[in-house]
């Protein structure tokens, strides 16, 4: 019996042991270039790490009854009659549900860290005056940063490009640019079907909807270029419907900035 | 020789066509729509997997190369469709439903026996109509969840056939789930408590609810859909003030409780096959009824999880995160079981067994999955990803395909008479769990790294993994050869199996193989303990 119990220890352990070597040795993921990278890597590994106990754990029974309960030639009759165990019954209840409560909890604090919870606000001046209604997104702020600071761009899809509009410079872009370790805010409407925008690199997907805006904002940390993707069905051309988002130091977002700026027309 | 008339069953089999031909006629025999839901069903599946073969083909290059780009549409599309409401729909509920219900709640034949045949003759029609729309205007091509305003832009006559046919294939559903709640409440043999019941019959009841309840939303939804289409009504069109978010809940609400439709069934059919192999008792009968019975009521409330991204405000989101995160407790109580069952038993490792715990592996494997992607932040990054591709098809393919080779492996000498062979049965099996893997566990890590769906053209640097996933893909085209010839070797050649090959207590086995057109000879027996196994007493009556 004390023997049986040091081997399941020993094999919980090893489970454990292997679990966690490989949540924290293998990545999965693509680089991380936004302040929410790192806090959805940390919702992953998390994740990664319970969920291949679980899978390791179940998969180590299930072959292990196979081999060790399986029938031998020999062999007549039947296994024990053994028709339930309601302590067991109600230990694999209850820990499975304090598992999913506690991740539940951890990711509403991911979601909360992302800016989620926040109200979504999009805070370019021709907003004020205008009272539609924003449906959905994620409103990322941190404490640390300025809200006059943000740049505010406007998103529109159609099958099957993306066209950036920089209201303060009075003129529309095919590429994003945005200078790093500054918020962008970004309305997005579509011109025709559901389009969605998506930066692997950032961890951040929303749906671009025709008749309802939507807001993303984020904050990138690392100087590059990146895909932007669109993530639902649009037609034909969906796979090719791509832009790029071109992360640079402020001084060279602005000379670009300063290059494509159109004078204000006043009417 | 004295000729003695029933009049009443005189009547019945004269109308009847004998032999293989009354699997082409109107046949109300349980057991006769069983087979034809099957067969019907498995070559609709020949034809879903040609087009996901033909995906993968695709899809082994970066470049759109292999078919035009609409017509890639049209091929995703359809797989999706005929997968899910022609395949694994139709048999898991309609072909083993109508075998195994009458059987376990010791009936003749189901409570409507018409409405039964209705049921199963609107499949074929539907069926070919879906794939014949590809010769008309091309076949619609907005995917199977047809988001407006995709829907509604692209070729009209392709969408409103498969409207047309995934309404009658709802509606032959909600036939065959009203049929089922009847079945099993009203016609239970005298004597026979709801607790005796084997447990398919209460993942029938669950599944039927689940039918019953939420398959109307997606008629009425894609009755406005059509509106919009051949009418230029506006429910969903926002060029006409159309709200497209509404679409997505009214669709959700019905398809987030047809991925239950697929595996409840599917749950209860392994319920089935481990105990009779294991010779074990099924472990915790009623945690399992509960959990069943959570699962439909939890199942009822989850469905914007697949809206995530889309337009839903953030209380919104955390409410669908935690309820689709609770649905991991009463399923995981049933894998726990199931588990629990094989313990300590005298486990025979044959095709039913190893398809059964393939089931197990795989479906962990996805219901994993499945929790990360319950969490609104989680899903954010991969949603309408290769992710969500890996992980639905280890729920459906991994999950209830393996159970429904498994249960054709159990329960095929009932049907015919006839034993599979083993060695192909286990070549079958070792093909289809290597090749399902390789298909789609690399699809986890495409669409981590930034490949989303339903693309047919993708950035070189995935050329690789998906070389792989496509290899995968032609195993598992390869695993149907071994498993096309076995059954057509068996039903020819097979060796006798006898009335009850494995020894098992469930009803179904308690008469002769194949059965007699009303299921018993005489009386019906009370089986009061379907999972009676190790017990001295083997009196079964």
């Amino acid at each position: 019996m004390l023997n049986k119990n040091i081997y399941l220890i020993l094999i919980i352990s090893l489970v454990f042991a292997i679990s966690f070597w490989i949540g924290f040795n293998v990545n999965l993921l693509p680089a991380e270039a936004s302040i929410n990278a790192p806090i959805y890597d940390e919702l992953f590994k998390i994740l990664f790490i319970t969920g291949l106990i679980i899978f390791i754990g179940m998969t180590i029974a299930v072959i292990y009854s196979l081999f060790k309960f399986r029938k031998r030639n020999d062999q007549i009759g039947d296994g024990i009659a053994l028709e339930g165990n309601l302590s067991l019954e109600i230990v694999w209840t209850i820990i499975p549900s304090i598992i999913v409560l506690l991740i539940g909890l951890y990711s509403y604090n991911i979601y909360d860290r992302m800016g989620g919870m926040k109200e979504l606000n999009h805070n370019h001046e021709m907003m004020s005056s205008n009272s539609e209604k924003i449906w959905a997104g994620i409103s990322q702020t941190s404490d640390n940063e300025i809200a006059i600071n943000n740049l505010s761009i406007e998103v529109s899809a159609m099958q099957f490009a993306f066209l950036f509009n920089y209201p303060k410079g009075n003129f529309i872009s095919g590429e994003l640019h945005v200078p790093v370790d500054q918020k962008v805010s970004m309305k997005m409407e579509s011109k025709d079907v559901i389009h969605a925008f998506w930066v692997p690199e950032f961890r951040i997907k929303q749906d671009i909807i025709p008749g309802q805006p939507t807001i993303l904002n984020f904050t990138p940390t690392k100087v590059g270029k990146y895909p932007i993707i669109c993530a639902e069905l649009c037609g034909p051309y969906h796979g090719g419907m791509r832009a790029s988002i071109i992360v640079e130091e402020e001084s060279d977002y602005n000379e670009w900035f300063n290059k494509n700026k159109k004078p204000e027309v006043n009417l | 020789m004295t000729i003695s008339i029933d009049p009443q069953k005189t009547n019945n089999e004269s109308l009847q066509p004998k032999g293989w031909l009354r699997y082409f006629s109107f046949s109300l025999d349980h057991k006769v729509i069983g087979i034809q839901y099957l067969v019907c069903g498995f070559l609709f599946y020949l034809i879903g997997g040609t087009l996901a073969s033909a995906i993968r083909i695709e899809l082994a290059s970066p470049m759109s190369d292999f078919m035009p780009r609409d017509v890639y549409n049209q091929v995703l599309t359809l797989h999706g469709t005929i997968m899910i409401f022609l395949w694994i729909v139709p048999v898991v509920n309609g072909a083993f439903g109508n075998y195994l219900i009458p059987f376990y709640v010791g009936a003749r034949d189901m409570a409507f026996p018409r409405l039964n045949a209705v049921a199963f003759w609107l499949i074929p029609p539907s069926g070919l109509m879906l794939v014949a729309s590809y010769f008309v205007e091309g076949a619609a091509q907005a995917g199977w969840t047809a988001y407006p305003p995709l829907s509604i832009t692209t070729p009209q006559s392709g969408q409103i056939i498969w409207i047309l046919s995934v309404l009658l294939l709802g509606g032959s559903s909600i036939f065959g789930g009203i049929n089922f709640i009847a079945t099993i409440i009203k016609l239970r043999r005298p004597g026979l408590k709801l607790m005796q019941l084997p447990m398919y019959c209460w993942a029938m009841l669950g599944t039927s609810l689940l039918v019953v309840l939420s398959t109307p939303v997606l008629a009425g939804t894609l009755i406005l859909l059509s509106f919009d289409i051949i009418a230029n009504t506006g429910f969903f069109n926002p060029v006409l003030g159309g709200n497209v978010v509404v679409y997505q809940h009214l669709f959700w609400f019905y398809s987030h409780p047809a991925v239950y439709i697929m595996v409840l069934p599917a749950f209860g059919l392994v319920s089935e096959i481990l105990p009779v192999h294991a010779r074990k008792p099924l472990f915790g009968y009623t945690t399992m009824v509960f959990s069943i019975m959570g699962i439909v009521v939890l199942g009822l409330v989850v469905w914007a999880h697949h809206m995530f991204t889309s337009g839903t405000p953030p209380w919104m989101r955390l409410f669908f995160t935690i309820a689709t995160a609770f649905i991991a407790v009463p399923t995981g109580i049933k894998f726990f079981n199931w588990v629990a069952t094989l313990w300590g038993g005298k486990i025979s490792i044959n095709s039913a067994m190893l398809f059964s715990c393939g089931f197990i592996i795989n479906f962990v494997f996805g219901g994993i999955t499945g929790v990360a992607l319950a969490q609104v932040p989680f899903d954010i990054h991969v949603h309408d990803t290769y992710f969500v591709v890996a992980h639905f098809h280890y729920i459906v393919y991994g999950g209830t395909v393996f159970i429904i080779f498994s249960s054709i492996y159990h329960w095929f000498p009932k049907v015919t008479g006839k034993m599979l062979n083993e060695k192909l049965g286990i070549l079958h099996f070792i093909i289809t769990f290597i090749g399902f893997n390789l298909c789609f566990a690399p699809q986890h890590w495409l669409g981590l790294n930034g490949m989303p769906r339903r693309v047919a053209e993708y950035d070189p640097q995935f050329q690789f993994v998906n070389q792989i996933s496509s290899l995968g893909a032609l195993l598992m085209a390869i695993s149907t050869i071994p498993f096309l010839i076995n059954v057509f070797l068996s039903v020819r050649n097979g060796k006798n199996a006898g009335d009850n090959p494995w020894n098992a207590l469930t009803p179904e086995w308690l008469t002769s193989s194949p059965p007699p057109v009303e299921n018993w000879e005489g009386e019906a027996p009370l089986v009061e303990e379907p999972y009676g196994y190790g017990k001295e007493i083997s009196e079964q009556k």
